[in-house]
């Protein structure tokens, strides 16, 4: 009985070109290494796998609560779905609020990364912590802390009024207009300084003297970061877009305890319908909920694909640039 | 893999050599380094344009945590009453003895610890198996185990948690501290044991092997050997999930919808605002209690904290 070596390089040719022994061989050989990954595959299957699975059944029965016992009705939720403007309103408040926040958080971040970057600019170590203070604050605590702060009494509402940007106190959490696009703002400033953080180690893999050529052959910094850093951060910029784009998705915690998805439903993202309807109802409806995560799963992982597309495009464009 | 290095390794860091035996030199270095800041600010105008800029946005950053703390300290009249004056009139302390008695939050802080302290537990060993043996082995089913977990690295925590409450509801297991834990740490966290197989991967092959003649099997050499090896990526990771768990909220809300006694902080918070809507500086003070701990862990890990994120992203 031979021992598995460990391979460095997993799937290389050695492997694969020597005469492999039988699966029910190889099974037994490797028993141990099956053992390491038994508290994965069991926690996984359970609490990753299975949900993916059920879900698309759940979604097809009709469902009033845990206790109950859902009956079979086809792609009635599905069909319900699509005549709910509620759901589409929390679907186009999603939309609308990853358009928005996205571009935002992922440019100021980069703005603010390159600042943070320069030889020049003094305290960097101190700003960058000041910055990741919110990261590392509950996103539950920040949405009701900013309740306060949005208030028309607070402190937002008054600083405005003082410098004549505002006629009088508004309620930014409390309007219909605006709700949306304040939770867009706090979002935006809790999470800057962890897409700052993923902005400078991608400049750090830049190397200096590729820079330096390019301000030596007498480009500006302004033309030095289109022309040099830019593109060398374009599969960056693809990655980092995507991990800011499904936390978008998931903002529940500070939409939630902020608006609460009000006022009458202005702020109402899907993550909040999908609660609203399995739990926070006095009937749960777990098998409409179920159909309308399952159309969320579909929006993120579409999502997801074409930006791995965009990943997989970006690093050939570099690649052949470079 | 590259490990996570120091987020300063910028050139100003880098051309100045650090001398070793500290000391006087150190202050010397200190004062010259100082001096050379102001001068680059005096310099450019543009320079000092930036920084002024940088400054008034820090400003930004940090007001709401000071405006928390001067909430926590007023009394009810004046969080609204006293317009952008952040001193109250006097200092009101007892805000901090009622949030943590009255409204429960001692429970809900215990909660969180063993919460927190179960779910870091709980990922880290799983992802140091699992990553050992995927970061260093080939074997039946790997492919397959390694297409799962980019399905699913996306999901949305919405996605699942109708099947996950159901499925803790049937274990018995709804409204308990271990339901709230494998519901948060059994699942997902595909980063964690990416980073541990990424390290175990550019680990020499001898030490295995000589592990091996001195007749170690398996669980030795993982536990012995390994295990200790990876000691700066169980240290990030630590640090994550500590993060995620802490701050998690979906799911510990769900889960105690009919049991209050089993809340965590995140989630006291929003019961805090129902049941006492218009007592605003005791929830400041919650509020101030509930991250106390967090910036305490964060301040005191802080470059920690910057480098194993930096490190994860450059993975």
């Amino acid at each position: 009985m031979s021992e598995p070596g460990p391979d460095r390089a997993p799937g290389d040719s050695a492997t694969s070109s020597r005469s492999r022994p039988s699966l029910l061989r190889r099974l037994r050989r490797d028993w141990w290494i099956y053992l390491f990954l038994l508290p994965t595959i069991l926690g996984y299957g359970a609490y990753t796998v299975y949900p993916l699975v059920a879900s698309w059944w759940f979604a097809l029965l009709d469902w009033p609560g845990f206790a109950a016992v859902g009956t079979f009705t086809g792609l009635d939720n599905f069909a319900r779905l699509m005549g709910d403007d509620l759901f589409w309103n929390a679907f186009g408040n999603s939309l609308i609020f990853l358009v928005c926040a996205v571009p935002l958080r992922v440019g100021i971040a980069l703005i603010l990364a390159i600042l943070l970057n320069r030889r020049a600019t003094p305290f960097k170590g101190f700003l960058r912590t000041l910055f990741f203070l919110p990261v590392v604050t509950t996103g539950a605590i920040i949405g009701v802390v900013f309740t306060l702060l949005l208030d028309a009494g607070g402190p937002i509402s008054l600083a405005m009024v003082a410098s004549g940007l505002l006629d009088s106190p508004a309620n930014f959490v409390a309007d219909t207009g605006t709700s949306l696009f304040a939770g867009v703002a706090v979002w935006v400033w809790k999470w800057l300084g962890i897409t700052m953080i993923y902005w400078l180690a991608a400049l750090q893999t830049i190397p200096d003297e590729v820079r330096e050529a390019a301000m030596i052959d007498g480009a500006g910094p302004v033309r030095e970061f289109w022309h040099v850093t830019l593109p060398l951060l374009i599969p960056f910029l693809v990655i980092i877009t995507l991990i800011d784009t499904v936390g978008a998705l998931n903002v529940f915690d500070l939409m939630y305890t902020m608006t609460g998805g009000g006022p009458s439903f202005s702020s109402e993202v899907i993550e909040i319908f999908i609660y609203r309807t399995a739990f926070g109802a006095t009937v749960p409806q777990l098998g409409y909920a179920s159909a309308a995560a399952v159309l969320f799963g579909l929006l993120t992982m579409g999502l997801a694909v074409a930006q791995a597309v965009g990943v997989r495009w970006a690093r050939r464009a570099t690649g052949a640039m470079t | 893999m590259t490990a996570p290095g120091s987020l300063d390794r910028a050139p100003e860091t880098g051309t100045t050599r650090r001398p070793v035996g500290g000391g006087p030199q150190r202050h010397e270095l200190a004062r010259v380094r100082r001096a050379r800041r102001w001068q680059a600010i005096r310099a450019r105008p543009g320079n000092l344009l930036i920084f002024l800029g940088l400054l008034i946005l820090a400003a930004l950053w940090i007001y709401p945590f000071i405006w928390l703390i001067s909430a926590s300290l007023k009394t009810p009249g004046e969080v609204f009453g006293s317009g952008l004056g952040l001193i109250p009139e006097t200092p009101m302390w007892e805000n901090y003895s009622r949030a943590w008695t009255t409204v429960g939050f001692d429970k809900y802080f215990l909660n969180t610890i063993i919460i927190t302290a179960g779910t870091v537990l709980l990922i880290v060993v799983r992802s140091a198996l699992a990553g050992y043996v995927l970061g260093r082995y080939s074997f039946a089913g790997k492919k397959l185990l390694i297409i799962i977990f980019l399905i699913t690295f996306f999901l949305p925590e919405g996605y699942t948690i109708i099947p996950v409450v159901q499925l803790t509801d049937q274990m018995g297991l709804l409204n308990t501290h271990l339901g709230v834990i494998l519901g948060l740490g059994a699942g997902g966290q595909i980063a964690s044991t990416l980073l541990y197989a990424g390290y175990f991967r550019g680990l020499p092959k001898e030490l295995e092997e000589c592990a091996r003649l001195d007749g170690a099997g398996h669980f030795r050499i993982f536990f012995q050997v390994m295990l200790p090896l990876a000691w700066p990526i169980t240290a990030t990771v630590v640090i994550l999930t500590f993060l995620f768990a802490w701050n998690n909220y979906l799911l510990p809300l769900v889960f105690t919808l009919s049991e209050p006694g089993l809340r965590t902080l995140a989630v006291g918070m929003t019961a805090f605002v129902g049941e006492y809507g218009t007592d605003w500086p005791g929830m400041a003070a919650a509020a101030m209690l509930s991250l106390v701990p967090v910036m305490i862990v964060f301040v005191a890990l802080q470059s920690k904290f910057v480098d194993s994120i930096a490190g994860a992203v450059k993975q």
